[in-house]
């Protein structure tokens, strides 16, 4: 088995708040990422499938076909969007960096041919970001 | 759902790489011109990597506001504009990386919003040093 890596990005808009709380609690435990305005993210996505090397091709999975289902399942949906306003998970659940790399991966789970989806990488900015290895 | 969140941190400090076990002659052969006798300087990344649920009202594994607090005190305060062989914890140990990675982790052990489950140490960009979750990196903390 081997582990292939492919990185795509996207640039969103977001911003942090639960309903069921109050705008001061909102505010003490989000601090700006409440800011209702929004704010955005140059996100960094990588997306790691694992599978054996077919022997006629070398792949594990073509690539080019990685980058149009990458392209189609997240890129289109979530680049230059709001996520709160725009991308339907968002409507409820808050767009975290956790919350981007668990809607990703079930946006990609059932999609990979060939292979086994194994993380889900979202940078947020270069010195943060979240896996997912599918846990529930 | 369980998630893992890594935060990246940055800090500069000196060292020098010296055994007291060792003459001068061998630690100069052991570690080169990292035993230069004043010492020498990195900045080194600190990349902190806890997990959790996900905790459905908040949408995060922690709230990084503390992870920084804590990392404020316990990495930053600590270690920035340091040299690292004048501090406590490398009275008795060499001030390489390894042991620096694992003073590190022992710390944020005392980090209770979320699990640790790694701490990777760049000191430059070629040398990193990780130090991870597994059976008996308890440091006697249980």
């Amino acid at each position: 088995m081997i582990l292939l890596t492919r990185k795509a990005e996207f640039s969103s808009a977001h911003f942090y708040w639960n309903d069921a709380w109050s705008d001061e609690e909102n505010r003490r435990v989000f601090g700006k990422c409440a800011n209702r305005n929004g704010h955005g993210h140059n996100y960094t996505l990588e997306v790691t499938v694992a599978g054996e090397v077919d022997p006629v091709s070398g792949f594990v999975v073509d690539l080019k076909q990685l980058k149009e289902i990458l392209e189609r399942e997240v890129v289109s949906v979530y680049d230059h969007r709001h996520l709160n306003l725009e991308v339907p998970e968002f409507a409820k659940a808050i767009p975290t960096t956790e919350n981007i790399a668990i809607a990703i991966w079930q946006r990609l789970e059932d999609k990979i041919p060939n292979a086994k989806l194994h993380r889900v990488r979202v940078y947020e900015i270069p010195d943060l970001f979240a896996d997912y290895y599918g846990e529930r | 759902m369980k998630a893992h969140l890594s935060r990246r941190y940055h800090f500069s400090a000196s060292h020098r790489l010296n055994s007291e076990v060792y003459d001068a002659e061998r630690n100069r052969e052991v570690f080169g011109k990292c035993n230069n006798p004043h010492g020498h300087g990195h900045n080194y990344t600190v990349q902190i990597t806890v997990s959790g649920e996900v905790d459905p009202e908040t949408g995060m594994v922690c709230n990084l506001a503390e992870l920084d607090a804590f990392a404020q005190v316990n990495l930053m305060d600590r270690f920035d504009h340091t040299n690292l062989n004048m501090l406590d914890c490398f009275r008795e140990s060499v001030s390489t990386t390894e042991n620096l990675t694992m003073e590190i982790y022992r710390s944020f052990r005392g980090f209770t919003a979320a699990h640790l489950e790694r701490v990777h140490v760049e000191e430059t960009s070629n040398n990193s040093f990780d130090y991870a979750d597994d059976k008996g990196n308890d440091f006697g903390l249980g």
